[in-house]
This record gives C-alpha cells, sequence and structure tokens, in this order.
C-alpha cells in the first residue's frame, strides 16, 4: 500500500511541474492586469516580492519563485525525504508517524500568562544574581571602621621598581646617580639586592641563625640575672656580709691562680704584674699607714678599747701584707690581700659609717635594725671560720631576713588602707550632721555596696519599660522638635523647663509632690539606673598617712571619758536604734482591712466583725525586698529616690543592651586620654566612617567585589573564591591537558 | 664617693621642632585619676551642648534661575559642579565654591523634567516637556557661540524623567513607559510598559548596572532588568511615590519618597514588607537622594524641610529649614558625603552641610582626635537624659509643628479606633497590622 502511494505522489509531481511550465505565462498576464488596475486606482501599491530561490524565469520587474503563493504540506517535503538518500531512516519514519497522527496541538498560553510566568522566572534570576551581595553589606554594615572612597590606592610605600617603572631619567645628577647604580650591578627588577647583600644573606642559614639568637638571648638572661644579683649584694650594708663575702672571693681568686699557674701561665705573668703595680701604689701612698684623721681619733681611744687597738693593727697588717715583695708567684696570702685591696672600697678610713646614704641624719632610723641583723652572723662567723659552707649559710640567713622584713611590709599597707577607709566613713558622717536625717542616710548608703539594690532593679525595670514602651516608643523619633531655637548654651539650659510645651518624656525629670505623698513602695519602684551605682567602682582609698594612727590606750581612755561627758543626757545609740526601727517600720506593706461591718452579720455598737470576716478581708501585702541595711547595725540606708540625680539618671536600658551590668560596664570605661594612652584612645574614638577630603566616592563597582560570574552562574557558588583555589583548580586542569598530550603523542610514536 | 644626680633622657623633654607641642608625662594610674565616669558626664553633655551651638548648616544659597527649580543633578567627575533646572525651562551649571553660574541655556519650552550627568562627565542630558531629550556639551562654548545641543531626540510623548547607565552608553527614560536608549541612535532600543500610562522617575541601579526601578502613576514601584524582554515586579502602595533613590552601597536597597508622608526603603528580594518606614515628614515627600556613603539619605517635602535618615531608622536625624525655603522640589547629596544641595520653588538653591555642627576645612590632628572623641563621648552617653534631650532638640517653624501634632493627634485617633474594631470584633478576624505592612497594597508578579 505504501509503495503505491508513493508512485502517486511521484506521478502528481510530475503532472504540476509540467502544468506550472504551461501555465506561468497565464498567470503573467493574470499579474499584469492586476497591476494596471491597481494603478489605475491612482493609489500606487508595489507589492514587494521576496526573494527566495532561484528560478528559471526571471521578470524583468522583479525576481519571482516558482509556486511563492503555494503553501508547502508535509506531503511535499515527504515526497523529496524519501528521494534523497542523505536522509536517515529514523527521521523519515518520525516524519511518517507525523503525516498519520491525527491529534491537534494544544492551544499556546495567552499573552497574560505567559509574560507572567517570563516575569517571574526573570525576577528569580534577578534576585538570586543581586543576592550575591549579601556576605558583602552584611561584612560593610558590622566593620567598625569605613574608608571612602573605597578600593583607594595604598598609600603605604610602595616597591622601588614600582616607582622606577614609568619614570625617566633627565637630570644630570640622576643620570649619575644611575651610572653608578649600574656600575655597582643594583638590579632594578624583582629582588631589589645587589650581590653582596645577598651573598651576606646566604652566608647563615635559617637554623645557625636561631641557633645563634638563643645562645645570645640565654647569654643576655645571665648577665642580666648576674648584675642584678651583684646590685642587690651590693645593696647589703652589713659590714660583716661584705668581709665574709670578700674572703671567698679572695678564695676563689686564689684557686683559680693557681689553676692559671699550671694552664696559663702568661696570664699568671700578667695577675702578677698587676699585684706589683698594687704594690707600688701602696707604697707610694699614706693609706694604712695608722696616719689618717680615724686613726688619729682610734689611736686616742686605744688606751681604752681594746677592739679599736685592734682595727690599728689590722690596718698595719693590712700595710705590711700588702708592700711585702712577692717572690714566688705562688704565695697565696699576697695577692689574696691584694686583690682584696682593689675589689673591696675601703670603708676602714671613713670616719663613721653612715647608714642611710640617701640621708645623713637618719641615724636612729634602722639602728635597731642593724644590732638585729649583725647577732646571728656574727656568731656564725666566729664558728665558721672561713669555710664556704658557712659562708652559704650566712648568704641564706641573709635572703630571709629580707624576705621577712618585705612580708611585714606588705602586712602593713592593708592595715593603712583600711583605716581610712572607715575613718572617711566616720568623717561623712560628721559633716552631714546638720542636714535632715534622710541626707544623712544616703550619704552612708554611696559607702555602703549598692549593688544588691541592683538586684531588685531588675524586676522593677520591665514594669517601667512596660508602662513607658506605650506612651514613648511609639511617638518618640530620633528628633525633639520645638519651636525654641537653640543659639547659645544658656538656651540649651533652659531647654528643659519648655520643651514642647508637653511633659517630659522621663517622669523622673519633674517629680510631683503627689507621689512623694503617696506611700513608699511605688516611690521605690521607679528607681532608676542611678549614675552613683554606675560609680560604685570601689573607692580607691588615698593612702594619705593619718597623723596619730596609733593612739595611746591612755589617750584613747581619755577621749571615750571626754566623749560620755559630753553625751552624757542624751542616750544616742538608742535615739539611732529607735530611728532605724521607724523607718524599717514604715517601709513594711500594711495590712489593708476591707471588712464592713454589718454585711452578713449583724451589726452595731460593740459587734465586732467575725473571725470569718476578719481573715476573708483583711489584705496581706506582700513584703518588699529586704532592706540594703538589714545587716548594718549602725547604718540606715534611705531608699528613697533621689530627685536631684534622677535627672541624670537613664530611666530604662537601652536598646542594645541585654542586661543592666552590661550597659554600666560599658559606661564604667573611661575613653577619655585623662585614663588611657594615646594609642588607645585613638582606636576607641576611631570615627565609623572616614572619608577623604575633595575625593568623589564612586558606588561600588561589581567587577572589584564578584569576581566569577561563569564559575557561579545564579550566585550559587560562595560569593568569594580565594586565588589559590581558582589557580590551583586552573593548574589541574592544565596539568590534566598536558598529560593527556603526552599520552596522544606516545601513541602516535607507537603508531609510527 | 658616688654623687646621686637627677638626669634624665633630653628626648623625653625636648622638642624636635619648636612647631612641636611640649611633652608631657602622663602617669595613668587610676588613683591620680578618680571619677571617670561623672567628669565624662560632663565632657559629654559638653560636647553635647557645643555640638548643638555649633550647628550652623546652611552654607550658601544660589540664586539666579527665574522659576522654581525642577530638577538639580551633580556633575559625574567635578565635585565643584552642579546642574540646575526650571520649571520654565532654563538650565544652570554652577560653580559651588565660587558660588556663581557660569552657563545658562534655554534647554526646553516649559519645565526641565530631568536631567543626567553622562559617566565620563563630559556630556549631559535633558528632558523637557517639549518631548525632546537633549544632549549637552559640559564645556561652554566659545565666546559669541550659541549654545547649542549636541544632539536632540524628539519623542513621542513627554518625558518626565532621565537617568544614565554607570559605565554604559545607553540611559533611560520614563514618561508613557519606561526606554532605554542607546546614546548612538534615535529611538529607543527597548520600552518597558506594564499597563501603566505614566512614570514619573526612572532611576538606574548603581551597583548592579542593569537594574533600574521606576515610579509608576499607579501607585506602583516597578523593577526592570535590561536583560530580560519584560518588567520583573511591581509593589502597589496605598499612595504614588513620586521618586527613588538605591543605595549606592547596598545594591539589593532602595528607598522611595511617597505621597503619604513617608519613606519607604526595600529589599528588592522581599518586597512585600518595606524593611524600615522613615516617617517624620508632615507632608508629600519629592525627592530623595543617598548620600554616597550608603549610610544615610536625604529627603526634600513639600513641607518646607529637608529631612536626613539613617538609613536603617524610622526617625530622622536632622531637619533643614529655613524661613524663605517654600516647597522643596529636589535635592541631593554632594559626592564627597559633606554636603546637600536643595531646590525648591521659590527659585533658589541651597548648599547645606551633611553634619550640621562638623567644622569644614582641613583639620589638625588634634582638632580631628578632639572631635573624634567628643563624637565618641555623646555616642557613649547619648541614653542619658540630658544629653538626649539636648542632642535632640530642633526649632521647627510653628506651622510644622502644629501639623505634626495634628497628625500625632490623627494617628492617634486611627490607632484608637483599630484597638476598639479589635475589641468588638471575633477574634483574629481583624488581624494587628504593622505600621510596615500597613501600605502596601499588593506585590504584583
Amino acid at each position: 500500500m505504501a509503495a503505491d502511494e508513493e508512485e502517486l505522489s511521484i506521478n502528481d509531481q510530475a503532472i504540476s511541474a509540467s502544468e506550472d511550465e504551461e501555465g506561468s505565462d497565464d498567470e503573467r498576464k493574470h499579474k499584469k492586469l492586476l497591476e494596471a488596475i491597481s494603478s489605475m486606482g491612482g493609489r500606487k501599491r508595489k507589492k514587494q516580492n521576496e526573494r527566495s530561490e532561484a528560478s528559471v524565469q526571471v521578470s524583468e520587474y522583479f525576481v519571482n519563485a516558482e509556486g511563492t503563493g503555494d503553501k508547502v504540506n508535509l506531503s511535499d517535503l515527504l515526497g523529496t525525504v524519501e528521494k534523497t538518500s542523505g536522509a536517515s531512516n529514523k527521521t523519515k519514519k518520525q516524519l511518517r508517524n507525523l503525516q498519520s497522527s491525527k491529534g491537534t496541538l494544544e492551544l499556546p498560553l495567552n499573552k497574560q500568562q505567559t509574560e507572567k510566568i517570563q516575569r517571574g522566572i526573570a525576577y528569580e534570576k534577578t534576585t538570586t544574581e543581586v543576592s550575591c551581595w549579601k556576605n558583602i553589606i552584611l561584612q560593610n554594615q558590622k566593620a567598625e571602621q569605613m574608608v571612602f572612597p573605597l578600593n583607594q590606592e595604598s598609600s603605604a610605600p610602595r616597591r622601588v621598581e614600582q616607582v622606577v617603572a614609568g619614570w625617566k631619567v633627565q637630570t644630570p645628577l640622576e643620570q649619575e646617580i644611575f651610572r653608578l647604580l649600574h656600575g655597582n650591578s643594583q638590579p632594578v627588577n624583582d629582588p631589589v639586592l645587589t650581590p653582596v647583600e645577598e651573598q651576606s644573606l646566604k652566608a647563615m642559614s635559617l637554623e645557625e641563625a636561631k641557633i645563634r639568637r638563643a645562645e645570645l638571648q640565654k647569654a643576655r638572661a645571665l648577665q642580666s640575672y648576674y648584675e642584678a644579683k651583684a646590685k642587690r649584694t651590693k645593696k647589703i650594708k652589713s659590714k660583716k656580709f661584705h668581709k665574709v663575702q670578700n674572703k671567698a672571693k679572695r678564695k676563689d681568686f686564689l684557686k683559680q691562680f693557681d689553676e692559671m699557674v699550671k694552664t696559663n701561665p702568661e696570664g699568671a705573668l700578667e695577675e702578677l704584674k698587676k699585684m706589683e703595680l698594687s704594690r707600688m701604689e701602696e707604697r707610694m701612698s699614706l693609706k694604712h699607714q695608722n696616719s689618717g684623721k680615724w686613726a688619729k681619733s682610734k689611736a686616742i681611744m686605744a688606751k681604752y678599747d681594746d677592739s679599736a687597738r685592734k682595727a690599728m693593727q689590722e690596718q698595719l697588717q693590712m700595710n705590711k701584707d700588702l708592700t711585702q715583695k712577692i717572690v714566688v708567684p705562688s704565695d697565696d696570702e699576697h695577692e689574696s690581700v691584694e686583690e682584696e685591696l682593689e675589689t673591696v672600697p675601703d670603708f676602714m678610713n671613713d670616719p663613721e659609717p653612715v647608714i642611710d646614704p640617701v640621708n645623713p641624719w637618719m641615724r636612729g632610723q634602722l639602728t635597731h635594725e642593724e644590732p638585729e641583723v649583725s647577732c646571728v652572723p656574727s656568731e656564725d662567723v666566729q664558728a665558721a671560720g672561713e669555710e664556704n659552707e658557712e659562708e652559704e649559710e650566712l648568704i641564706g640567713a641573709f635572703e630571709r631576713k629580707r624576705k621577712l622584713r618585705q612580708a611585714d611590709e606588705e602586712d602593713l599597707i592593708p592595715a593603712e588602707e583600711e583605716q581610712p577607709a572607715s575613718e572617711v566613713v566616720e568623717a561623712s558622717d560628721e559633716e552631714e550632721d546638720d542636714d535632715d536625717d534622710e541626707d544623712e542616710e544616703e550619704d552612708v548608703s554611696e559607702f555602703n555596696t549598692l549593688f544588691r539594690l541592683m538586684r531588685s532593679e531588675k524586676t522593677l525595670e520591665c514594669s517601667n519599660q512596660t508602662r513607658e514602651g506605650l506612651n514613648t516608643e511609639d511617638e518618640e523619633g530620633l528628633l525633639n522638635e520645638g519651636q525654641i531655637r537653640v543659639r547659645n548654651i544658656e538656651d540649651l539650659e533652659v531647654l528643659d523647663e519648655v520643651v514642647d510645651g508637653r511633659p517630659v518624656e522621663e517622669p523622673s525629670g519633674t517629680p510631683s509632690a503627689a507621689a512623694e505623698a503617696t506611700s513608699e513602695a511605688p516611690l521605690k519602684k521607679r528607681r532608676e539606673i542611678s549614675l552613683k551605682e554606675v560609680l560604685t567602682k570601689e573607692a580607691k582609698a588615698v593612702k594619705v598617712p593619718f597623723l596619730p594612727t596609733v593612739v595611746d590606750e591612755e589617750e584613747r581612755d581619755e577621749q571615750i571619758s571626754i566623749i560620755k561627758e559630753a553625751f552624757a543626757g542624751d542616750d544616742v545609740i538608742s535615739d539611732f536604734i529607735k530611728d532605724k526601727s521607724k523607718q524599717e517600720a514604715s517601709g513594711r506593706p500594711e495590712v489593708v482591712d476591707l471588712t464592713l461591718p454589718g454585711w452578713g452579720e449583724w451589726g452595731g455598737v460593740g459587734l465586732k466583725p467575725s473571725r470569718w470576716k476578719r481573715k476573708r478581708f483583711r489584705i496581706q501585702m506582700a513584703p518588699p525586698p529586704p532592706r540594703q541595711d538589714q545587716k548594718l547595725p549602725d547604718v540606715i540606708i534611705s531608699e528613697k529616690r533621689n530627685s536631684s540625680v534622677a535627672s541624670h539618671q537613664v530611666s530604662h536600658l537601652p536598646f542594645p543592651f541585654q542586661n543592666t551590668a552590661q550597659f554600666e560596664s560599658t559606661i564604667r570605661t573611661p575613653i577619655g586620654p585623662t585614663w588611657n594612652t594615646q594609642s588607645v584612645v585613638k582606636s576607641m574614638t576611631k570615627p565609623k566612617v572616614i572619608t577623604q577630603m575633595g575625593a568623589i566616592i564612586e558606588p561600588m563597582v561589581k567587577e572589584d567585589y564578584i569576581k566569577h560570574k561563569s564559575t557561579a552562574p545564579g550566585g550559587k557558588g560562595p560569593a568569594i573564591m580565594l586565588g589559590g583555589n581558582r589557580r590551583a583548580r586552573e593548574g589541574t586542569k592544565q596539568s590534566s591537558e598536558k598529560r593527556r598530550g603526552r599520552r596522544s603523542q606516545k601513541r602516535k610514536k607507537s603508531q609510527a | 664617693m658616688k654623687v646621686k644626680v637627677l638626669s634624665r633622657n633630653p628626648d623625653d623633654y625636648v622638642r624636635e621642632t619648636t612647631r612641636d607641642i611640649q611633652r608631657v608625662p602622663r602617669n595613668y594610674d587610676p588613683t591620680l585619676h578618680p571619677f571617670e565616669v561623672p567628669r565624662e558626664y560632663t565632657r559629654a553633655l559638653n560636647a553635647t551642648k557645643l555640638e548643638r551651638v555649633f550647628a550652623k548648616p546652611f552654607v550658601a544659597s544660589l540664586d539666579g534661575h527665574r522659576d522654581g527649580i525642577s530638577c538639580i543633578t551633580k556633575h559625574a567627575k567635578s565635585l565643584s559642579t552642579v546642574i540646575s533646572g526650571a520649571c520654565d525651562g532654563e538650565l544652570k551649571v554652577w560653580n559651588l565654591p565660587k558660588r556663581e553660574c557660569l552657563r545658562t541655556i534655554q534647554a526646553h519650552e516649559g519645565f526641565v523634567r530631568g536631567i543626567c550627568s553622562r559617566f565620563c562627565g563630559t556630556s549631559f542630558f535633558t528632558v523637557g516637556d517639549d518631548k525632546t531629550i537633549k544632549q549637552w556639551n559640559s564645556e561652554a562654548p566659545g565666546y559669541g557661540v550659541r549654545e547649542e545641543p549636541i544632539n536632540t531626540i524628539l519623542g513621542k510623548a513627554v518625558f518626565t524623567g532621565i537617568d544614565h547607565h554607570q559605565r554604559e552608553s545607553t540611559f533611560a527614560t520614563c514618561g508613557q513607559t519606561v526606554d532605554i536608549w542607546d546614546e548612538q541612535r534615535s529611538s529607543p532600543i527597548r520600552s518597558f510598559s506594564w499597563g501603566v500610562d505614566s512614570f514619573s522617575c526612572v532611576r538606574y541601579n548603581p551597583v548592579e548596572t542593569e537594574l533600574l526601578a521606576s515610579c509608576a502613576s499607579d501607585r506602583s514601584v516597578v523593577l526592570y532588568d535590561t536583560r530580560e524582554s519584560a518588567p520583573l515586579r511591581k509593589v502597589i502602595m496605598q499612595l504614588r511615590s513620586n521618586t527613588l533613590c538605591w543605595n549606592p552601597m547596598e545594591a539589593y536597597y532602595f528607598t522611595c519618597a511617597n505621597e503619604d508622608y513617608n519613606l519607604y526603603t526595600y529589599d528588592i528580594r522581599h518586597l512585600d514588607v518595606p524593611v524600615t518606614v522613615h516617617m517624620d515628614h508632615v507632608s508629600a515627600v519629592l525627592d530623595v537622594d543617598y548620600s554616597p556613603t550608603g549610610r544615610e539619605f536625604v529627603s526634600a517635602s513639600f513641607d518646607k524641610t529637608i529631612r536626613i535618615f539613617p538609613k536603617d531608622k524610622g526617625h530622622s536625624r536632622e531637619v533643614y529649614h529655613t524661613k524663605r525655603m517654600q516647597h522643596v522640589i529636589c535635592v541631593r547629596w554632594s559626592a564627597d558625603n559633606k554636603y546637600v544641595l536643595s531646590g525648591s520653588d521659590e527659585m533658589n538653591i541651597r548648599l547645606w552641610k551633611a553634619n550640621a555642627s562638623e567644622k569644614l576645612g582641613l583639620l589638625s590632628t588634634r582638632e580631628q582626635a578632639a572631635a573624634n572623641y567628643n563624637k565618641k563621648l555623646i555616642e557613649k552617653f547619648q541614653h542619658h537624659p540630658q544629653v538626649k534631650r539636648i542632642a535632640r532638640h530642633r526649632h521647627l517653624p510653628g506651622d510644622i509643628l502644629k501639623q505634626k501634632r495634628e497628625l500625632r493627634e490623627m494617628r492617634e485617633a486611627r490607632r484608637r479606633k483599630e484597638k476598639n474594631v479589635r475589641k468588638h470584633s471575633k477574634p483574629g478576624s481583624v488581624p494587628l497590622l504593622t505600621e510596615k505592612e500597613k501600605h502596601v497594597v499588593a506585590v504584583v508578579e
């Protein structure tokens, strides 16, 4: 069947082709006629014909293709397809199926709907694209400081080659410099080092340098340690200690000298020379000859004082020792004596040992210490002679002494601190005596901690917030606009009274008399974050020595008796206790009695409401938070609000803060240069936005921030990809390509 | 004998030059500097007072136009140049530091509706009521040569606004449709319309440069993307928006100035609810412009005031007004973030400082440090009532104040009424709407 149809269609085509040839003449005539008619109508209508295909007949007016007017059917196409050999069977089959199918296509959506879908898709696309800015925007919002214009060239010093790049030698001086540089083979490009410099850099490897550095560090540490130790020992005033030390040193030196003779004779010789020199000096001078001032004074005393005599003899002995000629280098005694003379400052000639070098008049001060120090070691020294161990022990004893003394001093300090603090409290009490009671109490309260109040505050504040939240937050803008013009500071001062004609937002600003008349409980509720509470950073007691800190017992007794005498008539203490109990009672909640006689029972004169009724209608109020002075028997702390301070207090917790402690801590940290170093102030006060003067701030440029559009279509990928990553990826790509290339080359080779 | 002598390193107390300030050694021991908080509080209070005393924002007034100013634009590359158009079709180019008019051009017949500078600054475009777009050279012609536009395009309808692309040579106009033009062609390369008869403003996004937004007369704000064939989306609000401005630092935020006295900041990804409602004006807001840092914007209103809003705050931080300033029609923030320009009905362009109390000119480092410290102090103690009271005080003319009060009363009454309605109806039937949700009617996809 199919084959027959094909044949038929072929025949049809053949016929139509032949007819076309015949009928084309007629058609032309017909068209001409039509044109003539249209031209007669006056209006010129030239029908433009499209040139689509080359044709056999070419009109002189236009190009005409065959069958322009006809519609092309699928069957026409199919016929040609069947003929051509190039078309695949598959497409032929599909076309045949298409021809045979009878179903109609669905109607396309109407314009509105398609447009809506298009818009939706476009919107999604743009939003995803735009939201890649999210990270950058957030980052900028959080940034502590932004410098505009963005993407400025850094003002940091640039590398030489960058500067040099766009610069030419002009003046003769510059030319000369350049010649010099080139003569020394100074490189202009990347490594800006001369060969010499490079060599010096290479000379020491990193590890070596590290080791050397560690050594140096160690040496420095040791040196400083020894220096410190030497200083300490030098400061010790005990003569005995130094004597012992000198002896030890001498011994050491002797040992060293002995060794030196054996190992390093030249060094020993030099030492000898030194000794000789010192001998000469000794012989020249009158030192140690009992001719000094001190010696003379001692000579007077020598008659009666054994020790003086001894001292003089010692000095003479010293002279002898020093002037003795050294015959044998191994002679121990002489060297050591000489050595001592060099190292030890001679205090023998001093007229009197001055104890305190700073203040020569401070004689009596440390004398009582001195015997203490000396008494123990003196015995030790005498018993031990010149043995090393003993000496070390002695030094240890000194150390212990020193520590003990330090500890004593530390104990003293807190005692001093406590005293003034208590005195301050007393003093303030006395000062405020003439003021009325409340003020006094408040002053006392300043010194006692107010932290307990803060605890209670948290609950109070929420009630405050809810109350104020309604009327202020709604209306409150950033500005407070009114008709008053501010021209100078005086205007600012009076601003308060006339602002806007309406009451100031903070009820604390104008405490009404009515509010004060009411019970204390609501007043307490209106308590605010007080500046003073904020200030409760521990009061630093300034350490000023109060004159007589230690009063004799007799004096104290006297004072007590005087005070007793003065207040003989009135009992102050009991008055105070009464006062306090009164205050406490006023703060205590009263029982609200709502009983009405006669309701539900008989009423009349002499009749009391029943127990049931009393139980039912007498309402016990909740107790207030415990008083601050509950555990302080000698103090009354007023919990009334101070209206003069209230106008400076923050009434409710500001927005970003979570709790009062947070807010208070931010207020408490000073930012000024009085309290902080310059760099800290600079960092704390740096402005959020810095703009450069006279610079145009351009809007952000997308290319600077979001670099790769192709890698993350639709902004799904990370907004900013690290350069290294990207490079790595590219690297892998390249390497894989390379590998592929190599493989193919190998293959080619093998084929060859 | 060793003699102990006080000796100091001269580096510690000798100045390097006589111009240096004397070095003062300081001891930061806290015991020596007690009462930190009260002292800083006093300083903060003084700083706030001085800030208010020195708040003199008005810098200059540029007069010369013979009709109300209808539009202003900044020069793209020169801070000192400003171009303004008036309602009589006159165009003036101003030099700000000299405060003088450099050129006067009779550009259009009828209003000059919009001006925009080309991104390179060499030329600028104007549209007017005479249905033309004209391109002008930024440089004045030689002496005796007539001012002629470089290029004139005759359109089919009146153009009401124009804006230029940030980097390419295309620009957008709005009128009956939003058209995108190529500078080289005399017909638009694309035109968008979405069932609206006219637009009042069109603006390119300065960051995402292919995005556009326009305000339409059917109370909507429409978004476009020049790469797409159709507009993206539109929000219909309760009243018409007059102009809008994109945030130059945050790509997806824009703020529109509305007829209902408010400004609305939108995030284009969530158009159904504005991010912030900025309310303080007492009459229709006519123009808005962002500071180049994107932190604040300035708005001009029919109520004869200019207000400066932080971009994320609901209320203004500053209000500028003068006795002689009438309805402010256009406003621009200078490109260096220092000044604000306003053009108003009474033919004057006024130059204001963006920070009222800021000292102009170069500051020495010490001055700068002191200013920074004062600013920080005010910020630290901003919640304390005395500081707040002084810092927030602004003078307002009586009629505006009266209107403000009236508005507050109205709002309060409305709120009360709504509350009552809610109270007397079935629970849940009258939903509680926030201020943000109230003003958006619909989002059309």
